[in-house]
């Protein structure tokens, strides 16, 4: 029997990777990834915890919306990193530190 | 010890190392690519908690939408930021590397201390779950009950996503368009 600890832990470590990550990486893409890590954790937490809701599925329907709402999010943080390369030719968020020109 | 915990095990274990080595490696290609794998291992965690239906989605969005998406801003934003990137973290990062390992190892303790202080088996709600007879059984079907769920008790949320999604892809081709010169 697989108790709801194990999904617990594994995502607690998960996220704590990716907020290793998200704190150490000097390219916004790596970043971005962090950020995925630390939404994948969450995710495997609404799933493991919707385990016990057979009839209004709340977890894993959320899970679900929480997936979608990833998938917007990179796109338009996709869509700002080519920008910001094409403007200052570097993807390191500690060099991107003008509000205009 | 039964099939489906040593499936969890391998699955985890393949989860968390190709994280690590998504978080530790110095290729960055090879990095995003080693994302492939930690997020099919997560698809497959999602089938042990049974739920199927959102690890099919979860392959189908995360591994065929999101991560073909990264690998194409890589290629897109040149070689030699890259190269300069990586040559530079040699040199002053580990300092701040070990700041943020003690970060996360830290804020790692605490979860599990949090985790075990609640002691998740044992909560209200859960024991009256089973007691009421409503997790979710290895034979029942949730495929159905998801469809029926999304189309009458979640329905407001399903409309605000598509809104969402739609601004979403609207401000993304937006934002990537040629500048115009005035």
């Amino acid at each position: 029997m697989i108790t709801m600890n194990d999904f617990l832990i594994v995502s607690a470590a998960l996220f704590c990777i990716g907020l290793f990550m998200l704190v150490s990486k000097r390219n916004a893409i790596q970043i971005l990834i962090g950020i995925e890590l630390m939404l994948n954790a969450a995710i495997l937490n609404l799933v493991a915890f919707g385990k016990f809701d057979r009839f209004a599925n709340g977890g894993q329907m959320f899970a679900l919306f929480a997936i979608v709402l990833a998938a917007a999010t990179t796109a338009v943080a996709l869509a700002i990193i080519l920008n910001v390369y094409r403007r200052y030719k570097t993807i390191d968020p500690a060099k991107v530190d003008k509000l205009r020109d | 010890m039964n099939i489906a915990q040593i499936l969890f095990y391998l699955m985890s274990f393949i989860t968390l190392t190709s994280a690590i080595f998504v978080a530790s490696t110095k290729n960055l290609v090879r990095s995003v690519f080693m994302f492939f794998i930690t997020l099919l291992g997560l698809a497959g965690l999602y089938v042990l908690s049974l739920a199927d239906f959102v690890a099919i989605t979860q392959v189908v969005i995360y591994v065929g939408g999101i991560l073909v998406l990264i690998l194409f801003a890589f290629m897109l934003s040149g070689k030699e930021t890259l190269d300069a990137i990586q040559k530079q973290k040699n040199q002053f990062i580990s300092a701040n590397k070990a700041a943020s390992v003690i970060l996360a190892v830290l804020f790692f303790v605490v979860l599990i201390l949090m985790i075990f202080k609640v002691d998740v088996n044992n909560l209200v709600w859960i024991k009256k779950a089973i007691g009421q007879n409503s997790d979710i059984k290895l034979n029942s079907n949730m495929t159905d009950n998801i469809g029926i769920n999304l189309m009458t008790r979640y329905l407001l949320p399903f409309e605000a996503i598509s809104i969402l999604l739609m601004m979403a892809l609207v401000g993304a081709a937006h934002l990537s368009r040629k500048e115009q010169r005035q």
